[in-house]
């Protein structure tokens, strides 16, 4: 347990000192909201209207940003096999990257998402649930995510395919995410089960995707 | 005391009784279709859409194969994974283009289909949008192998790809399906609950005569990759012994 710990806490420490990625990440999300509307044109009845999907949509893709380094990194300096002879199992420590992804990408995009709601004229009432749809919703993003990055560690072009690979198994979490906020607004009894969905996606993953990521790694460390 | 599956295990075996069956089967697609496409063009006419009905002799099959093509992936990819069957691989790789055409056949008739009745040719329809996602997911396993050049680990990394999808498919299904009692009621469901005999006899002659197309197409993709992976072995010798050659004659 302790070297999972350990290990969360290098990833933050080095996602923190090296800079970049988090901002990256954030500023990309920023971007991409801010092209939409100035795409479609500033119809603030639409944008309100779309606005949940633009901010869950954008999320992923910024997520997906930052997925394809997951692994990569401590593919090429040598520590994913030293980690990987260690204590902790590779499930753990799929777990544990994850984790540290999520810390890192998921947890700041979604703190940035509300913010970027006042941009689409998202409805006041949106906003808190808004934060709560992607605080249950991005867990599974950061696990399933870990998937992708270990299918796709020595592939060719890897970032790309990974983006290919991986939004169509996010559809469950954007369409509840998604289902949730909308629910919420129109004041409808149909918000908890969304909101309950997501969490139980999230929760699966939780267990089930390190496991598949495990798999996936320990064929390309042999 | 060998199982039929063990015992298929050994590639000779397997080529000789594919290139016995394959015959076979293909003359039953041909003769299946030949007679599901004659019964269904005799069939009575839709009262409400026409013609237009005719296209779902060839659309529901397709959507069966498009379902059935992946969880033959998946089986193969289990038997990969978990037994290391030999031809587990070969059957995952040589299924995985053919279930994708079905996939993409049945996204073109359903079009084609919604054009006349819906007034578009995407509406977003839940079962629809189910098979896209689906097509999406035949594309990544062969671009997740396409793009590995080490051809084992393509294989196990495809399979698990393959059983990750197939967890995920019904919780995309669900999902997809969900989001749809929000919308408004236009849908028209093309698998009616009730169907009239004189409908569901063409439909289910054509339904096995391309699961038959589709399990000769299966075989023979299976002998193709077989046969390549042959070559290869055999290319592979050659260049070492040129290599052994070259070296003698340099001493």
């Amino acid at each position: 347990m302790s070297t999972f710990v350990e290990l969360v806490r290098r990833d933050l420490r080095l996602a923190w000192r090296e800079g970049g990625t988090i901002g990256v990440a954030l500023g990309f999300y920023l971007v991409v909201v801010t092209m939409l509307p100035l795409g479609i044109g500033p119809d603030l009845n639409l944008l309100t209207r779309i606005a949940p999907g633009v901010l869950w949509v954008a999320l992923l893709l910024a997520a997906l940003l930052s997925l394809g380094r997951m692994f990569e990194t401590d593919l090429e300096d040598g520590s994913l096999e030293v980690l990987a002879t260690g204590p902790l199992p590779l499930a753990g420590l799929a777990a544990a990257k994850s984790l540290a992804h999520w810390l890192t990408t998921g947890l700041p995009l979604a703190a940035l998402a509300p913010l970027l709601g006042l941009l689409l004229n998202l409805e006041p009432e949106a906003y808190g649930v808004l934060a709560a749809s992607m605080l249950a919703g991005t867990p599974a993003v950061s696990f399933l995510g870990a998937v992708g990055a270990a299918l796709t560690l020595r592939a060719r072009r890897g970032g790309m395919l990974l983006a290919f690979l991986m939004l169509p198994l996010f559809v469950p979490t954007l369409v509840f995410g998604i289902e949730a906020i909308r629910a919420a607004t129109l004041g409808s009894a149909a918000f908890v089960p969304s909101f309950l969905i997501l969490c139980a996606i999230s929760l699966a993953s939780l267990v089930l995707a390190p496991l598949a990521a495990a798999a996936a790694l320990r064929l390309q460390l042999q | 005391m060998q199982t039929f599956t063990q015992r298929l295990a050994n590639p000779t075996r397997f080529m000789a009784l594919s290139g016995q069956l394959l015959p076979w089967i293909g003359g039953l697609a041909c003769a299946l279709i030949a007679m599901g496409l004659v019964m269904a063009f005799t069939a009575p006419l839709d009262y409400q859409q026409g013609h237009a009905a005719k296209i779902m002799f060839v659309h529901v099959p397709s959507a069966w194969l498009s379902m059935a093509g992946y969880a033959l992936i998946a089986a193969s990819s289990f038997g990969l994974l978990v037994f290391r069957h030999p031809l587990a691989d070969v059957s995952a790789k040589a299924a995985a283009p053919i279930g994708a055409t079905f996939t993409l056949l049945c996204l073109v008739t359903g079009m084609l289909w919604g054009k006349p009745m819906w007034g578009a040719y995407w509406v977003w329809d839940p079962r629809l949008t189910s098979v896209l996602i689906l097509f999406f997911l035949y594309l990544g396993l062969i671009a997740l192998r396409a793009s590995i050049e080490d051809e084992a680990l393509a294989a196990k990394l495809t399979a698990i790809l393959a059983i990750v999808g197939i967890v995920m498919l019904p919780v995309i299904k669900f999902s997809v399906e969900w989001n749809s009692l929000h919308q408004p009621a236009s849908v028209m469901r093309l698998g009616a609950p009730t169907i009239h005999p004189s409908l569901l006899w063409p439909l289910l002659v054509m339904a096995a005569g391309m699961t038959a197309l589709f399990a000769a197409l299966h075989l023979k993709a299976m002998r193709n990759e077989i046969l390549r992976r042959r070559v290869k072995a055999l290319r592979a010798v050659e260049v070492e012994a040129a290599g052994g050659l070259a070296s003698q004659a340099a001493e």
